[in-house]
């Protein structure tokens, strides 16, 4: 399994792929004794093949870096003596290629008049099992992107994740504040909007605008199902807040692998995915997606906020939250409360999972549980229970996972946000917006 | 379908080195979880570090493997002050979340390309047997009866599991009835009590996670002994398989985690075989083979829910201990 997220055939990933196999060929040859040699990868454990070789003027070129990524799935190669390389991948389907052009000679570039990001090309994966994908070297300008428009772009992206996260943490903190429960089944409910979606849009083959609403629907109907089903008789039993928190590890346990009886071990695209891109500035340009899929976390996330601060029930919610006994000794029917959080929190857990979908790209039975201790580190550094606090949190953890793979190798980028959700629990245990009592 | 191989197999798992490592691990999360009521959810990094460790400094410093296990021991015991030492003084949950998180970013250090000529990345490692193997005293060959024969390897790794679990297990029983478990056990049901009392509640938390740790180490390492390190192995799920063993047959008990270990792999071992079986034969013509092998993991998802509201203290456990004290 590989946590790295691409999104191939676009641009914008373009530049970032580059940057990060710099930083990773940087950092390999520094922290080890030599380079990674390695000219072919993961044959054996795959059966399809991604190969080629790079030449200048018919001379080989030794120890240039390539990266093939794609289907959920990346791998680092370097070239052999003769300048070849070969690398196993676990599905057919398309593959992003991408030679790290600071490995090459001084002064050489991969030459393409046709194509403006020439080191980055598109294999696809057929009836054969296997691809060859040759790079053409000649002397020329690199196709290089200043740090700023990289950081920008990672900017963009991190707040576009960040507000996705978001929408998932919301919920997990309600659910928290009023319940206790430290739903670990959360990233499963993430996962359900999303392949909710793919059974409507992609299977049933529903337009896009009529698949999600149905899907955030069954979602929030998801969470009413469990709040009646389980977690309300687990109340009125009395069940103790860990034995609650163990209790859904093995629901989330049970639905992820519920997920991968229906829809496999694979990678499922939604449809749309292959949107146009839209150049904003600089070399820095979004999707048509990414730019709706953050319209529609911010309007959901001010409605939500508008909810919360202004209706009646909102206003119960945040009492519920803040004292259960002494809501519910002010008249508060504090079963009712919680029902309401628990579909509003599935709602939005099952619209986090649709857009997640988008920006990975690509839908996974255990995608919610990938980005689930990411949600937890959100809402943590946001302060346990605090709604707000947790959209603080997931957007800076957001802008921290995108922005820190500039610096770190990308397959580590979720090692800082967690390494952040660590250190902030030592100096602030109740977290950005959080109060002290809450922690004992 | 024979049915005659799949129960042979079935008990033979009985014996298995991975339960064997399971239920080293389980021990392991007893004296955290069960006795002292710390919610560590990081059992895997333990493993992790411990199958890593051996492994690493077999291969790459040329230790003999008795070396490597050591080495497994002490990063186990580095581990823990690193973990223990910032977050024990935390509340039960949030203790739950950093352990799990610390767990994936171990997970994600051993996996990551940067060191891969030392951790081998997503391949693992694989290889480091010869030092082990030599130490083996036993003739080749294959010996054993019924369902329990095994070549001389097979039987080595499983003699020294076994009485490496069999050491743990006589440390955990004396150590909780000594006056040092008393504390331990007073520290789970009330800790503010043992604190009046004058205990140093956090020192006695820091000596139960190093202790608890070494047993999840070697865990690790005899789950590698047999065949090699795969980082895809120390997920949270395993963390949430070594927690239904340990769940299922008792948390706070001496023989709880290694009753629990058996169980689980029994009982996977037995659906494993069976369920494709069944689907072979025809007689579960609505799934594939591979749906059968999901359907265990979904079971194992149910049955953990199912422990901790009907029997959260286990097959072997004493209802009147709090194994879940509530905060």
């Amino acid at each position: 399994m590989t946590t790295v997220r691409i999104r191939d055939a676009r641009k914008t990933r373009r530049i970032g792929i580059v940057a990060l196999a710099a930083t990773v060929a940087t950092l390999a040859l520094t922290m080890l004794s030599g380079p990674a040699a390695a000219d072919d990868i993961n044959l054996d454990k795959y059966d399809f093949k991604v190969s080629g070789n790079v030449k200048l003027n018919s001379e080989p070129l030794e120890a240039v870096a390539l990266t093939v990524a794609g289907s959920g799935y990346t791998v680092d190669i370097v070239t052999d003596v003769e300048g070849r390389w070969s690398v196993g991948v676990p599905e057919k389907g398309e593959y992003t290629v991408t030679l790290d052009e600071s490995t090459l000679p001084t002064d050489i570039a991969v030459i393409d008049e046709t194509d403006d990001s020439p080191n980055v090309k598109e294999v696809t994966i057929g009836q054969s099992g296997s691809s060859v994908m040759n790079f053409f070297i000649g002397r020329g300008e690199r196709n290089q992107t200043s740090f700023v428009d990289q950081l920008v772009e990672r900017l963009v992206n991190g707040l576009n994740f960040g507000l996705m996260l978001g929408l998932a943490a919301i919920g997990l903190s309600l659910v928290y504040g009023t319940t206790g429960i430290s739903n670990f089944a959360h990233g499963e409910m993430v996962t359900f909007g999303a392949i909710m979606t793919l059974v409507f849009s992609g299977m049933l083959g529903l337009p896009i605008w009529a698949g999600i609403p149905i899907a955030i629907l069954l979602s929030a109907a998801f969470g009413y199902v469990m709040d009646v089903g389980l977690w309300r008789p687990l109340r009125k039993r009395g069940v103790g807040i860990v034995q609650l928190m163990i209790v859904s590890i093995g629901l989330s346990l049970a639905l992820r692998y519920i997920f991968q009886y229906f829809i496999g071990g694979g990678t499922e695209q939604l449809p749309g995915s292959d949107s146009p891109q839209i150049d904003l500035f600089g070399s820095v340009s979004l999707s048509v997606i990414d730019l709706v899929s953050m319209a529609i976390s911010i309007a959901v996330i001010c409605s939500v906020a508008w909810w919360l601060l202004k209706t009646r029930i909102g206003k119960a919610t945040r009492a519920v939250s803040d004292n259960p006994s002494l809501a519910a000794a002010s008249g508060i029917d504090v079963d009712q409360v919680v029902r309401i959080v628990w579909i509003v929190a599935a709602g939005l857990a099952g619209l986090s999972g649709i857009l997640w979908a988008y920006f990975r790209p690509g839908i996974r039975w255990d995608m919610g549980a990938q980005i689930l201790l990411l949600i937890f580190a959100a809402v943590t550094l946001g302060g346990l229970g605090t709604a707000f606090g947790a959209l603080i949190g997931s957007i800076v953890i957001g802008l921290l996972v995108e922005v820190s793979s500039l610096f770190i190798p990308a397959d580590l980028k979720y090692v800082g946000a967690l390494v952040v959700l660590i250190v902030i629990l030592l100096f602030r245990p109740q977290g950005i917006l959080g109060r002290r009592e809450r922690v004992g | 379908m024979d049915l005659l191989q799949i129960l042979s197999n079935t008990v033979s798992s009985i014996l298995g080195p991975a339960t064997i490592a399971y239920a080293l691990a389980a021990v392991g999360l007893a004296v955290h979880f069960g006795y002292t009521g710390l919610l560590n959810f990081g059992i895997a990094a333990y493993m992790a570090i411990g199958a890593y460790g051996y492994a690493i400094s077999v291969l790459t410093f040329g230790l003999p493997w008795w070396g490597g296990v050591l080495v497994g021991i002490v990063g186990s015991i580095i581990f823990s002050l690193i973990l223990g030492i910032p977050t024990l003084r935390l509340r039960g949950d949030y203790l739950a979340i950093v352990t799990i998180a610390a767990a994936e970013v171990i997970r994600l250090l051993f996996l990551t390309n940067a060191f891969d000529a030392v951790t081998g990345s997503a391949d693992g490692l694989s290889g480091y047997h010869d030092s082990f193997r030599a130490a083996n005293p036993l003739p080749d060959g294959t010996f054993g009866f019924g369902p329990f024969t095994y070549n001389s390897t097979g039987w080595w790794v499983r003699i020294i599991g076994v009485l490496i679990l069999a050491i743990a297990v006589l440390i955990v029983w004396s150590v909780m009835r000594s006056p040092w478990g008393r504390v331990i056990k007073g520290i789970r049901e009330d800790e503010d009590a043992v604190r009046a009392l004058g205990k140093n509640v956090f020192a006695y938390k820091l000596q139960a996670l190093v202790l608890g740790g070494i047993f999840g180490a070697l865990g690790g390492i005899v789950y590698a002994l047999p065949s090699s390190v795969n980082p895809g192995v120390y997920v949270t799920s395993l963390t949430f398989f070594v927690y239904t063993a340990l769940l299922l047959g008792g948390a706070a008990t001496v023989f709880g985690p290694v009753l629990g270990a058996v169980l689980f792999w029994v009982v996977q071992t037995f659906l494993s075989n069976l369920l494709p079986a069944l689907v072979v034969s025809g007689i579960l013509p609505f799934m594939s083979t591979s749906q059968s092998q999901t359907l265990r993991f979904i079971l194992v998802g149910v049955a953990l829910m199912l422990l901790v509201i009907f029997k959260p203290q286990g097959l072997l456990g004493n209802k009147k201990e709090l194994t879940f004290v509530k905060q």
